[in-house]
């Protein structure tokens, strides 16, 4: 067995009480891209725009405390869907509700209560690190010394110094300022976090202290965590529970150690890893890229209206 | 292993939110100062070439010489309140448009700020930095000119300028759509606009020159209201009393472009999260 499977699920501190409104309800999201026309001196011909379903009906619930994995394929539809937790995108159909707000009609709702760690490090390069959670504390309503103080905390805890600290960010290394991402989404305090895939591209040290500070602040202040990677092994040992994400529907869910008994058939689960899980359950590796991310490059339009 | 403690966020006071945008852009203008002083220098060599137009009317014998000292007034001030308007546009649609480029539009947009104060935040901003860019232009464009300010009524030019850059704030706000729809052509799709208000609003010119269906359109732009009065008041005196026509008709723009400006933002806004336009572009 897993040693993480012997841990017990849910938050540290004990249930939630039964009123209180889940901080992630998804229930039946859909979204579906379609790739936009050609313009006028475009030597490719114009024909029905294609259709592509990013999300397909996909529900679950995360209780309070939990870290909760997605797991899919780059292109399985796992950004599109922290886009939508996070107010950016508007969903077709279904509903996700955020400590019982409905982020589609109740943004200003669920804005306080949620922060994100994209795969990418978006920032102000030319800023410093410090300037740019300056603006990103400001903005979450953070005074500007109680920012600066707690920038420099995070950022300390994270392995970056002073001095990185305060140089133009287009100065820092991808891991860096991937550090720094983290520290923006921590800086708020938000009850529910959405990482996505936060360790992508990072070198083992630094990956390892990133997932360091996430478990500590998980255990320290029981946020809610929706973690996705298509990392394996980071998933198990960060997640709770996990759901396959394959080709916009999430095909299954579970511990890691649910999953795992699902395949096994007979064998023993030590002998099950979770990439063969991924496959058995999914049908595909989890390398295999799926092509989510080209139909949105092309220019995705909503499901009504076709782009330019 | 150090312990981390976390303060949850609060709710914040609207100024403090504002300033979160101000101060942003005040730490990129000073990252960037170089860039300032290549606008300035442009800027002063824009003005200087146009205004040196009147010196050469003045030679040719084109207008009469005493006419010399109004008209290097009427294209001084056309190129100043052109250099103001485009800076305040410019600032809002390069922010948007940068936004988009670094991918912080979305981290921008999710965050707990009403965009109403998003926006007027930079807007605040993009007009006190114009107005220092085109204060400098000013100075260092003067003393090559004989210029004549003695009868000029200073109280009505700057009521003309503070209630007339309300309505470009609301300019801005829309100047700014653009980028925010099509991060690749926005921008210069938001300079074709700036290129048709300086066709009808009378920069290096009067209204009465255009063709009949131009000066129609004119009367739709605040900058046309903009540089009469500031032309009115510096070239004539005019007095404050007599411009209350004028200086309503921009209050007028501003009661009416800032709202509209706004929810405009809100619905391309909206339709952006439907299509998935928020996405990092570069």
């Amino acid at each position: 067995m897993h040693p993480h499977d012997a841990r017990p699920i849910g938050p540290p501190a004990g249930p939630a009480p039964a009123a209180a409104p889940l901080p992630l309800e998804v229930t039946g999201i859909t979204k579906v891209f379609r790739t936009k026309r050609r313009g006028p001196f475009s030597r490719r011909k114009t024909g029905p725009p294609r259709k592509r379903a990013a999300l397909d009906s996909v529900s679950f619930k995360v209780p309070e405390g939990e870290i909760y994995g997605i797991l899919g394929a780059n292109g399985s539809g796992k950004s599109t869907l922290i886009r939508i937790l996070c107010t950016l995108l508007l969903p077709d159909r279904g509903q996700v509700r955020v400590f019982g707000h409905d982020v589609a009609k109740e943004p200003a709702a669920v804005r306080p209560l949620l922060n994100r760690v994209s795969v990418d490090p978006s920032f102000f390069k030319p800023l410093s690190a410090l300037e740019n959670l300056l603006f990103f504390g400001r903005a979450y309503g953070i005074d500007g010394p109680e920012v600066r103080r707690k920038s420099k905390e995070i950022l300390h805890r994270l392995g970056i110094d002073d001095e990185h600290m305060r140089e133009p960010m287009l100065h820092l290394s991808r891991g860096q300022q991937q550090k720094v991402a983290v520290a923006r989404a921590f800086l708020s305090a938000p009850r529910l976090m959405l990482l996505d895939e936060p360790t992508t591209g990072l070198d083992p040290r630094s990956k390892r202290e990133v997932q360091a500070f996430i478990t500590e602040v998980r255990r320290e202040t029981q946020t809610t965590i929706l973690l996705t990677t298509h990392d394996m092994d980071e998933a198990e040992q960060l997640c709770d529970r996990m759901g396959f994400l394959s080709g916009g529907r999430l095909v299954a869910e579970g511990t890691p150690l649910e999953l795992r008994k699902q395949v096994a058939a007979g064998r023993s689960l030590e002998e099950v890893d979770m990439e063969t899980v991924f496959l058995e359950l999914t049908g595909r590796s989890i390398e295999e890229d799926e092509d989510e991310d080209e139909a949105e490059n092309e220019g995705s339009a909503g499901p009504e209206e076709v782009a330019d | 292993m150090t312990t981390v403690e976390l303060v949850r966020a609060r709710p914040p006071s609207r100024v403090g939110l504002g300033w979160a945008f101000f101060e942003r852009q005040t730490n990129l203008w000073k990252r960037y100062w170089a860039w300032e002083v290549v606008w300035l220098v442009y800027g002063v060599v824009n003005t200087l070439a146009i205004t040196f137009i009147a010196n050469e009317a003045g030679r040719s014998a084109t207008v009469p010489k005493g006419e010399i000292p109004r008209l290097t007034m009427f294209l001084l001030i056309g190129t100043l309140v052109w250099a103001y308007l485009s800076a305040i546009l410019d600032d809002m649609s390069l922010t948007i448009m940068w936004e988009r480029w670094e991918g912080t539009i979305e981290h921008t947009l999710m965050a707990p700020v009403p965009r109403v104060v998003h926006l007027i935040g930079m807007s605040v901003f993009g007009v006190i930095h114009a107005l220092l860019r085109t204060i400098l232009i000013m100075v260092c464009a003067l003393p090559f000119f004989d210029v004549q300010l003695a009868g000029a009524d200073w109280l009505t030019a700057a009521v003309v300028i503070a209630v007339g850059s309300v309505s470009l704030v609301g300019l801005g706000i829309l100047a700014g759509i653009l980028p925010l729809l099509y991060p690749e052509r926005g921008e210069q799709m938001s300079f074709m606009v700036q290129a048709l208000v300086l066709l009808v609003s009378g920069v290096y010119y009067s209204v009465a020159v255009l063709p009949g269906w131009l000066q129609a359109v004119s009367a739709f732009s605040p900058a046309t209201y903009l540089l009469r009065g500031i032309r009115d008041a510096l070239l004539n005196g005019t007095a404050l009393n007599d411009e209350a026509g004028l200086v309503g008709i921009l209050a007028l723009f501003g009661v009416v472009l800032v709202p509209a400006s706004l929810i405009v933002f809100g619905v391309a806004e909206r339709w952006a999260k439907k299509t998935g336009r928020l996405k990092r572009q570069g």
